[in-house]
């Protein structure tokens, strides 16, 4: 989890115009049902919620479960309306939060 | 492990412990964990009206995009689409996904809003071997719609 978050927002948008969002995080997702060569349990730790916010209000939240593939991706679309800034959250199960951010600027 | 096969109660004895075995021999084919009970049609249809809110579910307005034939399980490109204008009267409030064959059922949620204007996420799961996977879109009104794609998986995805 070392890796900083990559997140692709369009810098400039017109108004009213469909924009997409491109995430990509770098995780093991470690399912839980997996077992290390002494046939120990190897402990869940996955990132259970990614939430994106707008100017501070919530646009797009995610639960996941372990069936969500490593180094979790997502692409949405989202209406722009006005100037702004992203605020992505990535959370794990070892507590661990990744943010990042990004500005949008609406003509 | 064949507490959870409920749907196999009316065959007999042996064609459970038959069934038993041979969803072992699978689990070891797939490199998934032995032991582990998979999730089958009924358990994660039951898993998706959980995630769902337990309204009726109707069939259309969801379309699931998935490949034809999935090389490695452990990371296959989904999308999701819904029919829905995306206005603040009439949008899509939730996306739940459900895998019929892995060990969980439940794969994730999507929570929605109407600032997205377009109701289409994408997204990449694992899937331990070939099966369908069940999207269902929770509207505003309180609607449920479903949709459904099969997908074959080469390599199963769940483990090792």
């Amino acid at each position: 989890m070392a890796k900083k978050p990559r997140v692709k927002v369009p810098a400039k948008a017109k108004k009213g115009e469909i924009v997409q969002i491109k995430t990509l995080t770098s995780h093991v997702m470690e399912t839980g049902t997996r077992k290390d060569e002494q046939g120990n349990p190897i402990p869940r730790n996955i990132i259970h919620t990614f939430s994106v916010t707008f100017n501070g209000k919530e646009v797009l939240k995610a639960d996941m479960h372990p069936g969500v593939a490593a180094n979790p991706y997502f692409a949405f679309y989202t209406r722009a309306m006005e100037s702004g800034t992203f605020e992505f959250t990535w959370t794990d199960d070892s507590g661990q939060v990744l943010t990042a951010s990004k500005q949008m600027t609406v003509e | 492990m064949t507490v959870r096969r409920n749907h196999k109660a009316a065959l007999g004895r042996r064609d459970v412990l038959r069934s038993a075995a041979l969803g072992a021999i699978a689990l070891a084919g797939t490199g998934l964990v032995a032991g582990e009970a998979l999730a089958t049609p009924e358990t994660a249809a039951a898993a998706l009206a959980k995630m769902a809110g337990g309204n009726a579910m109707e069939q259309g307005k969801v379309t699931v995009k998935l490949p034809e034939i999935a090389e490695n399980g452990s990371t296959v490109p989904i999308t999701i689409l819904v029919d829905s204008p995306m206005t603040p009267d009439n949008y899509v409030k939730a996306i739940h996904i459900v895998s019929e064959g892995n060990p969980i059922p439940e794969l994730i949620s999507f929570h929605l809003s109407p600032d997205l204007g377009k109701a289409e996420v994408s997204t990449r799961i694992r899937l331990g071997k070939t099966q369908d996977v069940v999207a269902a879109a929770v509207m505003s009104d309180g609607k449920v719609y479903t949709g459904r794609k099969n997908v074959k998986v080469t390599v199963g995805g769940c483990g090792g």
